[in-house]
């Protein structure tokens, strides 16, 4: 996760509709960096996974985007954090399938397989804060 | 504190001149409305304060002789929303009317400073509920605007249309939430059963993002719509869905896909023992032959 914070924005996440207006920002993000369609159509879904995660299950939360710079590379970097219960297994949390609610159980191993970097920080009752980059 | 009151109606010209004045100085939108309308609107909420029975006091907004005024500001911070003034512009207009009505206080008490200083604080406040007033119902009216269209949003949700007889399509547009996505879900169904359709093409070139909920949610609508005899394609896959599906790992193996609306309409009448072919150019001639005749 390394690379110069350039300028960042932050969002709430307080219910379905900030999930949907989380992925248009992410969208205008990735379009004033030019990132290709195949890209920005990656880190939108990427962005509808995680947020709506911070939503489901960490109660509501925030997002800040943020564009890095490392060298010659830019990307963009998306943060999820959230004061929910955590998550006591995180291993258990990224295998595929594995859901502890009614969803596919791929919205988290999926985002990483999205994004070229991806870390989860939690532990239970502490909140549960995802970092994840996509360089252009 | 009637006395306030009192005051206001006996100078009710000359602090209808000082606010105007004062309004012209300083907050005025020139490029928004003119000395007239200004002058006359200004005058009328004058007018609504002195109209007020003399038994009403200033410190209660809420008292029902004060409703007229109340009204007045609402429809006024409406009409000014229209013409392009923000809130706290209008707010402005208000608050404006405190420096004229303090001079005349000041004018009226003299140097009894305790006089004075109650006195100014009830007005302060008064002009300070006012402002809230037409803030609230700026934002009253822009809460209306926003529930009405999200109504609309969801009568909106798409129509399912018939492309041939047993064929149903479902061109699916915006975002997929819940709400909507069992909207949708319904009425194919119900299609399905009024059109008696074999098959049913869910079109989704007009849905932004596909993430595991919306892939979840066409999955259980497919499943259903095959439960009643319907067989589902899945058409409108734009590249970069294909391959942020493959990402995400969502299985649509079960489930026919085309990448356009056209494939999937060729693949329901193929499978429903139809076929497309151009007409011959010479039964074409016949036909336009026998149209001149």
């Amino acid at each position: 996760m390394t690379g110069t914070v350039t300028k960042t924005e932050t969002l709430p996440i307080k219910d379905s509709s900030d999930v949907v207006f989380v992925r248009q920002r992410v969208r205008v993000w990735a379009t004033e960096m030019k990132l290709s369609l195949v890209d920005q159509t990656k880190l939108v879904t990427a962005a509808s996974e995680l947020g709506r995660n911070t939503l489901e299950h960490g109660g509501g939360g925030q997002l800040e985007i943020s564009e890095v710079v490392n060298g010659l590379r830019k990307g963009i970097k998306l943060t999820f954090s959230d004061k929910g219960p955590g998550i006591p297994d995180i291993k258990l949390a990224l295998t595929d399938g594995y859901t502890s609610r009614q969803g596919m159980g791929l919205g988290l191993g999926g985002s990483k397989r999205l994004m070229n970097e991806f870390e989860i920080q939690s532990a239970p009752g502490e909140g549960t804060t995802v970092t994840v980059i996509r360089w252009k | 504190m009637a006395n306030i009151l009192d005051a206001i109606r006996k100078n009710q010209d000359g602090l209808l001149e000082e606010w105007v004045q004062g309004i012209k100085s300083g907050v005025r939108r020139r490029d928004l409305i003119d000395d007239r309308e200004l002058k006359a609107q200004s005058a009328e909420v004058l007018a609504a304060i002195c109209d007020v029975s003399a038994d009403t006091t200033l410190d209660n907004l809420n008292a029902p002789a004060w409703q007229p005024l109340k009204d007045l500001l609402a429809g006024l911070s409406a009409s000014r929303a229209v013409q392009g003034f923000t809130p706290s512009e209008t707010a402005m207009f208000v608050l404006s009317l405190k420096s004229p009505l303090f001079n005349l206080i000041q004018r009226q008490a003299g140097s009894d400073a305790k006089h004075l200083f109650a006195d100014i604080a009830t007005v302060g406040d008064f002009v300070d509920k006012l402002a809230l007033h037409t803030t609230d119902s700026f934002i009253h009216g822009r809460d209306q605007v926003i529930m009405r269209q999200q109504e609309e949003m969801l009568e909106l949700s798409t129509p399912v249309v018939t492309l041939w007889d047993g064929i149903v399509a479902l061109p699916l547009i915006g975002t997929l939430d819940s709400a909507r996505t069992q909207v949708v879900m319904e009425s194919l169904l119900q299609a399905i059963v009024k059109t008696n359709s074999r098959f049913a093409i869910i079109d989704i070139t007009g849905v932004p993002t596909v993430d595991t909920l919306v892939a979840q949610h066409l999955l259980k609508t497919i499943t259903a719509a095959r439960l009643m005899g319907a067989e589902c394609i899945l058409s409108g896959i734009r590249p970069q869905i294909a391959q942020t599906i493959v990402h995400l790992g969502i299985n649509l193996e079960d489930v026919i896909t085309k990448a356009k609306l056209s494939d999937a309409f060729r693949l329901a009448l193929e499978r429903s023992g139809r076929t497309v072919t151009r007409l011959e150019k010479s039964k074409g001639s016949a036909l336009a032959r026998y149209g001149e005749q």
